[in-house]
């Protein structure tokens, strides 16, 4: 494989919180090919919505970014406003989880879809409106013409998603960061809003980022799976092997708390103890106080990414065995 | 659309109903009798000579009916006659009038300009500068208009000599100069109440989903401030300035009176010390109908920014 579309090497970043910095990510490696889809799996606060947002360089001011994070070869932390302006329009689109707060509600729909089109691409109005109905109609969004004319409180909260959807590929990006897009719609609306975003990726041959906490959908849609804990990368796999292979005892007590269709009436299997903050992370294995394998050297030593099973688990004493929770 | 403003329009036109039968009916609890005016003050005034001036002005007939020819008469345009004065209303104000308008459009395009200004470029700039900002617009709010209208006389009128510190004049170098102090001191508490709504609303937009959105796409920062931050804070920004625009038809008498220009504010404030019913009658009801017209017009526009008013919000 050539260079990666995207890479992320050594990522952490801190906000400031009461005029003090608290870290909020550790350390995540992660490279997305072209082409690939990576789920990005992890419980909220696990930094998984930061790492998107750092990619794009989405942060609150006086946010402090280290590593290094390369996009096509280009050094995103180190460009300018103007380069980064260029880099937002054309070369990554983000799909936001909830729709109806993240397109502005007092603009009608066309001028959302049309925006980007107009202003950093100089298209023709006319001609920016024609590919958007056409994208609309991609999507699955019938009666586009009129929709365009719509505001977003007259559209359901999964029309509006196809919109946000369709606002992404008018940009024709490489890349897709998808920040639980369906996390916001009921189940039947989801699956389909899955189908939507699979079937355009197919057809442009687009990568994605996809962040989820739903670990199951991400192995569904995606080439490879990332298991984010408390700030840090703890797993990455091809999705294939995350039932069977996957060696990260987080993964696998993830895994194992999840509810089956299949078996009935046995209670479910929590994670004993409570997930921890990025910042609240000690010296040792951030997992340490919550795994059932801990040894006395994970709480004092932090392991890092090396190769277990078939990816990589950031774990001193990797095994696909299932964990006795 | 047309439902939502007819349905505004009946709401006015009740408002208006029931304030011209509150102030009429009020001025009649006033205690002492108008017609003990026109006979002037000193000697006990004579019996026959009243009852004939009750008879002129029709000071005796029922409320209702005494009511509804007032009320036709100001239907038509006729605010009936002055017995302080010996003069028709309709004269008196129209004497006056423009003075009023002109203080109060000065008044308001300094609120909207400077409030605006500030609380944007507070929320925008942030740091000392939105610090400075909040605190210059909290000082403004609390200090009363006839103080600050004092302050601004002394200083800019009779110290520098900049402006005229009262009368008026004609033309607009006699706007500029009798006027500019009246305007500022009207304007002054309500430029901090419009840059303190301004700046929270902006702020508020900055921070929200829709904007990032905006920023992920690349969009220039300016477009990003215009159509997505200011356009969408202009909601509470209009709303609150229609309120201040409507609430200086009140303030302007104390204006007026301190800044000796005659207009409709420094009268009612005369006339209400003659008795003077139906000019204080006339002048009431104008106010309380540019109030609630200005309000019904903030209603409309506001409906008109943001399409959410009107439909409502799906389920």
């Amino acid at each position: 494989m050539s260079s990666p579309l995207l890479s992320l090497e050594g990522l952490g970043l801190e906000l400031r919180v009461d005029g003090s910095y608290r870290s909020v990510i550790h350390q995540v490696d992660l490279t997305v090919g072209r082409g690939e889809a990576v789920g990005l799996v992890g419980e909220s606060g696990s930094g998984k919505s930061l790492t998107a947002r750092s990619v794009l360089r989405l942060l609150p001011p006086g946010a402090r970014l280290r590593g290094d994070i390369r996009f096509d070869g280009m050094p995103v932390p180190q460009s300018g406003s103007s380069a980064l302006r260029t880099f937002r329009s054309t070369e990554i689109a983000m799909i936001f989880q909830d729709p109806r707060a993240h397109i502005n509600p007092v603009r009608s729909i066309g001028d959302f879809l049309t925006e980007g089109l107009v202003t950093t691409r100089g298209l023709p109005r006319r001609q920016a409106e024609a590919k958007v109905v056409a994208l609309l109609q991609e999507v699955g969004v019938a009666d586009a013409a009129r929709r365009m004319r719509q505001h977003p409180h007259e559209l359901s909260g999964g029309l509006l998603q196809r919109v946000m959807i369709a606002a992404a590929l008018a940009a024709e990006p490489k890349l897709l960061l998808a920040d639980e897009p369906t996390t916001a719609l009921d189940v039947t609306t989801q699956a389909e809003v899955m189908a939507i975003i699979d079937e355009a990726r197919a057809e442009r041959g687009l990568a994605m980022l996809f962040i989820t906490h739903d670990l199951e959908l991400a192995a569904a849609v995606c080439d490879r799976i990332a298991v984010m804990y408390a700030g840090s990368v703890v797993e990455d796999l091809p999705a294939g092997a995350l039932h069977d292979r996957s060696a990260h005892p987080y993964t696998r007590a993830l895994l194992a708390s999840r509810p089956s269709i299949g078996e009935r009436g046995g209670s479910l299997r929590a994670i004993p103890g409570r997930p921890l903050s990025a910042f609240e992370v000690g010296a040792g294995c951030a997992f340490a106080p919550r795994c059932s394998r801990a040894q006395e050297t994970c709480r004092t030593q932090r392991p890092s990414l090396s190769p277990a099973g078939k990816g990589s688990a950031a774990c001193l004493f990797p095994g696909s065995e299932a964990p006795s929770v | 659309m047309s439902r939502f403003l007819l349905t505004r329009v009946a709401g006015l036109v009740i408002i208006l109903a029931v304030a011209s039968v509150a102030i009429y009916g009020s001025m009649l609890l006033a205690p002492g009798d108008p017609a003990t005016l026109l006979v002037g003050g000193g000697k006990p005034p004579n019996p026959e000579l009243i009852a004939s001036i009750h008879r002129e002005y029709h000071l005796d007939d029922p409320f209702a009916v005494r009511y509804w020819r007032w009320l036709t008469g100001v239907l038509q345009g006729d605010f009936g006659p002055s017995l302080a004065y010996r003069d028709s209303v309709n004269h008196l104000l129209a004497e006056r009038i423009s003075n009023t308008l002109t203080l109060v459009g000065y008044a308001s395009a300094i609120i909207l300009l400077v409030g605006i200004t500030l609380g944007t470029a507070g929320a925008l700039r942030g740091g000392r500068f939105e610090t400075s900002a909040t605190a210059i617009s909290a000082g403004a709010m609390a200090v009363p208009t006839f103080v600050i209208g004092a302050l601004l006389a002394y200083v800019f009128g009779v110290r520098l000599s900049w402006f005229a510190p009262s009368g008026s004049g004609s033309g607009i170098s006699g706007a500029f100069r009798y006027l500019t102090l009246p305007a500022v001191a009207l304007a002054f508490s309500w430029i901090g109440y419009v840059a303190q709504i301004t700046r929270t609303s902006v702020r508020a937009e900055l921070r929200s989903e829709h904007v990032e959105t905006a920023d992920s796409r690349g969009i220039p920062r300016p477009g990003v401030i215009r159509r997505h931050v200011l356009r969408n804070a202009s909601g509470p920004i209009f709303a609150v300035s229609g309120i201040a625009i409507a609430g200086l038809t009140a303030t302007t008498a104390v204006v007026e009176k301190a800044f000796g220009i005659s207009g409709i504010g420094a009268l009612l404030v005369d006339a209400a010390a003659k008795q003077d019913l139906a000019t204080v009658q006339a002048i009431s009801l104008i106010m309380v109908a540019s109030f609630v017209v200005l309000n019904t017009l903030v209603d409309l526009v506001t409906a008109l920014l943001d399409p959410r008013v009107l439909k409502g919000r799906p389920s």
